[in-house]
């Protein structure tokens, strides 16, 4: 019995001189995994125009009801998104998030992502409550931001409703009005190989 | 006379200085010898290394509330910390920290009945844990003050059984005198005469006895926080609770104290002639006593926690026992009229078996061979 307590103690006496694991936060951070759920980021386009059209369905998504959005039309002269909403009101409610990521699996338009950022501290709970221009990704440099105007700035030309942009603009009807009767007219058409990927 | 007084008050001074900066001291290095022993690194963001961290601690602690239970014994109830810290300083005051100062002794004290005296503080310790667990007036303090004061006064008996053996050799029970008792020249050279050579197996003893005594790691279910909450300490806070914090690392540094004064010869060690020869001896009591903490700091880092019973049992069944058959042992030794063997031969030949006895202990146990191997059995306990 005192053989295996002398074993025992040399064993915590060794490990004394071995390397500590400890992290030396906030010196010193580790790397995170590359998809990290992190801080969520409303995206845009190259050409400054926001990714997000108010569908909402982040918000029904979510599980812990964190996302409040409220939409809005574009106009011709305030145009804030590509196609025909955008969205007003975007809050993020962090004190409820838990960062599943399953808005960002219903983006349709992958305006919703989620970067690396993980320190997210508050003092509040009011601070802890993400507005729309917290969350927006910056404008890319160069740029103009929105709010565009059709006139001035041109019709929307990437993203999905960019090359049927044109259609709605000459008439009240909905895009995909529009779309069908296009085709009927055109006959059945090739179909777009090329997959507008977001950047 | 003045002078004497003042002596006196400086020899005070000191003694409180030196346990209350050494209980600061021990708390952080605990801290650190316990996380580098686990492979982590312990306090490091109050002062350099960390080490004004167990002071942010004193002045957190001093400034919480206060809190009483209202069944909470009006008198008692403030009084068990002080009856459990006042016993531990006064138990280091007899004991000598070197040989000289000038013309003074490096000592408070020298009663002339000083490890008695030791023995007598160490009991009213109890004192203090069995009223602090009683007076809270709560259960789980109850339990851990009984538990705890039981566990106690069953190893004083084995620490003072341990102690009787050195007594027998020194034949004083002054402190001063029995470190007095260990100088004398190196027996074969290097080995030095301190009593943990004849006195081994009581020199366990009284560690192991000094542990349970402080309710350190192995024997420390009565305070454990997953077993009693806080044990006897439950219902305190603040300055209170502090008090007991520092009266358990106080007894930690009193056990080393008293082990190194009377096993490893005190402030016995090799000197620098002529630079400071006052300085020397205190080194090495020091040295000494940090050398017994961390020791202790290293069991607690290593064992798990003793239960109850087992841990009663190994006091009364294991310790008391040896300490008397030692106690025999030496007074065979030191009273037999031997005229062929010579007494050196009679130490050699007590020593061999002692260390052949203890080496055993050492051996692997061989377990049985089972007859066979277990039958296989299927989900539910019948052999398939």
């Amino acid at each position: 019995m005192p053989g295996e307590l002398l074993k025992g103690l040399s064993v915590t006496f060794r490990s004394m001189f071995r390397k500590p694991n400890t992290v030396q936060y906030p010196e010193v951070k580790r790397q995170v995994a590359a998809r990290f759920h992190g801080r969520h980021q409303l995206n845009r386009y190259d050409d400054g125009l926001e990714r997000c059209i108010g569908c909402e369905l982040c918000a029904y998504a979510c599980p812990a009801d964190a996302i409040y959005v409220q939409g809005a039309d574009n106009t011709p002269d305030a145009r804030y998104s590509v196609g025909e909403r955008y969205a007003a009101i975007y809050q993020i409610n962090y004190n409820r998030c838990i960062f599943c990521g399953l808005c960002i699996e219903a983006c349709p338009t992958r305006a919703l992502t989620m970067t690396n950022e993980y320190e997210l501290s508050a003092d509040t709970r009011q601070d802890l409550v993400y507005d729309k221009p917290d969350l927006l990704a910056p404008v890319p440099a160069g740029v103009k931001p929105p709010p565009h105007t059709d006139a001035v700035d041109g019709p929307p030309t990437i993203g999905r409703y960019g090359p049927q942009a044109s259609l709605s603009q000459e008439s009240s009807e909905p895009v995909w009005a529009l779309q069908r009767a296009q085709e009927s007219r055109q006959g059945d058409r090739e179909l777009p190989t090329e997959e507008v990927t977001p950047k | 006379m003045i002078w004497d007084l003042f002596i006196i008050v400086v020899k005070v001074v000191g003694v409180f200085a030196f346990l209350m900066l050494s209980v600061l001291f021990i708390i952080w290095l605990e801290r650190r010898v316990v996380a580098f022993m686990q492979t982590r690194i312990g306090p490091n963001r109050v002062g350099p290394f960390g080490i004004l961290q167990s002071l942010a601690d004193g002045i957190k602690l001093f400034f919480k509330e206060d809190v009483r239970p209202t069944s909470a014994d009006r008198i008692l109830y403030p009084l068990a910390p002080v009856l459990m810290m006042v016993p531990a300083f006064l138990s280091v005051s007899v004991l000598p920290f070197g040989d000289h100062f000038g013309s003074e002794r490096a000592q408070l004290t020298d009663l002339n009945v000083g490890i008695l005296f030791v023995l007598a503080m160490s009991s009213l310790q109890v004192y203090g844990i069995v009223l602090a667990g009683w007076s809270s007036g709560s259960n789980y303090p109850l339990l851990g003050g009984v538990r705890s004061s039981a566990q106690m006064i069953s190893y004083e008996i084995a620490q003072g059984l341990s102690i009787v053996g050195v007594l027998m050799y020194a034949g004083t029970l002054s402190a001063a005198g029995i470190v007095a008792a260990q100088h004398g020249d190196p027996i074969v050279g290097f080995i030095p005469r301190w009593y943990v050579v004849p006195q081994l197996p009581m020199f366990l003893v009284f560690l192991l006895a000094g542990i349970a005594e402080t309710n350190r790691a192995p024997f420390d279910l009565p305070e454990a926080e997953s077993e009693l909450v806080g044990g006897y300490h439950t219902e305190y806070s603040g300055v209170k609770f502090a008090l007991f914090f520092l009266a358990e690392y106080l007894n930690v540094i009193t056990v080393s104290a008293v082990a190194t004064t009377l096993f490893l010869g005190g402030p016995d060690g090799p000197v620098v002639h002529g630079f400071l020869p006052w300085l020397w001896p205190i080194l090495w009591f020091v040295a000494k006593i940090y050398l017994f903490i961390f020791l202790f700091v290293w069991l607690r880092a290593t064992l798990p926690r003793l239960r109850f019973d087992r841990l009663m049992a190994i006091g009364w069944k294991y310790l008391i026992p040896v300490a008397l058959v030692w106690v025999l042992v030496t007074g065979v030794v030191l009273t037999v009229n031997v005229g062929a063997i010579s007494r050196r031969t009679l130490y050699v030949g007590i020593g061999v078996v002692a260390a052949l006895l203890l080496l055993s202990t050492l051996l692997p146990t061989s377990k049985p061979e089972s007859e066979s191997e277990p039958e296989p059995t299927a989900p539910g306990g019948s052999p398939s």
